[in-house]
């Protein structure tokens, strides 16, 4: 799958909020894309535009494609009459009580996708329904199936999502913060579990979450949005070894690092993410920036490749910048 | 270094309809000290919420004491005595949203603490919450504004003025982060430990985010199903766990370092958590731990000081007897 400047906006009652302003991104059969960053930066939106899931109005996709598999799926639920939600893209969401229909036997919701997707029998897709509940490893699962979610444990409640998710064996797999309300130990449950999955399937995976170390964990591909955009891109290595972009390295120094050895303070990225009503002119970065130069609160950072994979929009890589600023930053082999 | 909070056996046990008995608390004994942070983790359902409740009195103890600098509290607490240890114990909560009417002003929540608990003509008040919201970070303005105007951070900061101004001997923070970004959970933290130098605070701070209670505590205690596992210094704990759950615990919390995170083979628990309620005799982890042997399933381990553990530590698990 690949999407290619997209844009999302949002009517509400004090004006337009441009949620998205232009992401790019691919994520290739069996990688793991994971998208990064502050509640509030549009990675969710990102997620939920490409699903068709955006309520419209007041939403407003303004720009931009989503190629699956050679087709434009923005703004189209219907391709050769088939609906691709829930069938060529599977979604995962954060909150697995209340995405899932307490009214509804677990079986029974699972069962839903197939006979809507597939055309199978309500009796072939509950079977199919509990051996995917094995699948993702729910102890019992024909008992299971004839349950209600409350009956569920968070954790097994997020197996039953996943499980609906794969029902249909899609090509894309979408987790929005699948492990946010989790506890750690269940977290690394879910982890294995999906990436077992993803091994057996190649199940492209994009990975929405604000936890480096989930990330560090699953990602192969990482990008870093702040503010509506992708503000540095590479894969895991580049991103925790060679961050490029001063938002990336916020991010990291505001995380408690686990070596006992480096004993450095938390360095908390002070301020606050900028206002979406009226987004800054130049980097949206600009305020909370401790390396900001004249020219970033005017003119929106161009990319700069620093290898064919690895972009950062900063213009600290520009060749004029100063080269002493932020040491830490990665400038490329060249520089 | 004097103990400023000493729990004794502290039993907490909620009932559920006539015969069953949720052990959300069983037989918690734990001393913290001057100056000093003990970070309490475990899994949600851990009871370690309400262990913090149960010292600062919001819930009233099933068995068990606890000591407050030596004096003994009451097991249920009338409204005098929350009169007399409310301007000496404090809690910052969870949920930076619910925890603040949402119908008094910032100034309002920040000082009517000063207003029920001190001699309030004696003392300017206002200066006094000025002061705070410039210590936590906010401007003195902010005091006329109500808490909708205020993002997630910002409320945290609230609620953190609103029981620092009392000038509290012990504070207990029941997970003051989880609700935040991470960005601002450094700020908030960063916060925290400023004013634990500045005004030399005891507290407990309750949390599931390991790295972050490592980063913040002297000592770490380790919580499951009600029972107190591990106890240590937070580095040999979070280094160096003894207790089959502890390593588990740590063992799942992934690190920001994917070099790392891909070498490490799968550590993932076993089963679900067991039931709180009626509970028996035994190990609570018996059932899903990897090294179970035959006496965990009959005796509960009781807390025993480790001796090849550097420093104090004490672990509630027969292979270390």
């Amino acid at each position: 799958m690949s999407v290619d400047d997209l844009h999302v906006e949002f009517d509400t009652y004090g004006g337009i909020v441009k949620a998205v302003r232009g992401v790019s991104f691919h994520v290739r059969a069996g990688k793991t894309l994971a998208i990064v960053g502050e509640s509030g930066c549009g990675k969710s939106v990102t997620v939920q535009s490409i699903m068709g899931l955006i309520p419209m109005p007041p939403g407003r996709i303004t720009r931009g494609t989503a190629m699956l598999e050679g087709i434009d799926i923005i703004g189209r639920q219907i391709i050769n009459g088939q609906d691709i939600r829930g069938d060529r893209v599977g979604m995962i969401f954060q909150d697995p009580m209340s995405s899932l229909n307490p009214t509804m036997r677990v079986g029974d919701q699972i069962a839903e996708t197939l006979q809507v997707h597939r055309g199978y029998t309500h009796k072939q897709a509950i079977a199919r329904a509990v051996d995917l509940l094995g699948e993702t490893r729910i102890p019992e699962p024909a008992k299971r199936a004839q349950q209600y979610p409350f009956a569920f444990s968070g954790g097994m409640l997020q197996r039953a999502m996943i499980a609906m998710a794969i029902a249909c064996e899609p090509s894309v797999l979408i987790a929005d913060e699948p492990t946010t309300a989790i506890d750690v130990t269940t977290q690394a449950q879910i982890l294995d579990l999906l990436l077992d999955l993803q091994r057996k399937t190649g199940v492209a995976v994009v990975l929405i979450t604000h936890n480096l170390g989930v990330v560090a964990r699953m990602a192969d591909d990482v990008a870093v949005m702040y503010a509506g955009k992708i503000v540095e891109k590479g894969s895991a290595e580049d991103i925790f070894y060679r961050a490029s972009h001063p938002y990336t390295l916020g991010l990291q120094g505001a995380m408690p690092s686990n070596d006992q050895e480096r004993e450095q303070g938390l360095q908390p990225i002070e301020g606050t993410p900028p206002d979406m009503f009226d987004p800054p002119k130049g980097c949206a970065y600009y305020a909370r920036c401790p390396y900001a130069m004249r020219l970033c609160a005017q003119n929106h950072p161009e990319r700069f490749a620093l290898n064919p994979h690895h972009y950062a929009n900063c213009w600290i890589h520009h060749e004029r910048a100063p080269r002493g600023l932020a040491p830490q930053l990665f400038r490329g082999e060249t520089a | 270094m004097s103990a400023v909070i000493e729990a004794r056996n502290v039993t907490k046990h909620f009932e559920v309809g006539r015969k069953h008995v949720v052990h959300a608390v069983d037989d918690v004994s734990l001393t913290v000290h001057e100056q000093e942070i003990l970070g309490l983790v475990g899994e949600s359902g851990s009871g370690k919420s309400t262990l913090g409740k149960v010292l600062v009195g919001l819930h009233e103890k099933t068995g068990g004491e606890v000591f407050f600098k030596g004096e003994k509290l009451p097991q249920r607490y009338a409204s005098a005595d929350f009169q007399r240890y409310a301007s000496r114990m404090q809690m910052i909560f969870q949920d930076p949203y619910s925890s603040l009417d949402p119908r008094m002003t910032v100034g309002e929540i920040i000082g009517e603490g000063l207003r029920l608990h001190s001699d309030a003509r004696t003392i300017p008040t206002r200066e006094r919450i000025s002061e705070w919201l410039c210590r936590v970070g906010l401007e003195p303005d902010h005091a006329s504004r109500y808490p909708h105007e205020f993002s997630g951070g910002q409320r945290q900061r609230v609620g953190i003025a609103r029981a620092l101004i009392m000038e509290p001997e012990f504070v207990v923070c029941d997970e003051p982060i989880s609700a935040l970004d991470v960005s601002v959970q450094a700020q908030v933290v960063r916060l925290l430990g400023e004013l634990k130098s500045s005004l030399g605070l005891t507290m407990l701070f309750i949390a599931h985010d390991l790295s972050m209670v490592r980063y913040v505590s002297d000592r770490m205690a380790v919580m499951y199903q009600g029972s107190l596992v591990e106890i240590g210094t937070a580095d040999d704990v979070f280094f160096r766990p003894k207790h089959p759950y502890t390593k588990i615990l740590i063992g799942s919390n992934p690190v920001p370092d994917p070099k790392s995170e891909r070498q490490r083979r799968a550590l993932s628990i076993k089963g679900e958590i067991a039931s709180p309620i009626n509970i028996g005799a035994g190990c609570r982890y018996a059932d899903r731990c990897a090294d179970v042997m035959e006496v965990c399933r009959s005796v509960t381990p009781p807390l025993l000081p480790v001796s090849d553990a550097t420093g104090e530590r004490t672990v509630a698990c027969h292979l270390y007897e």
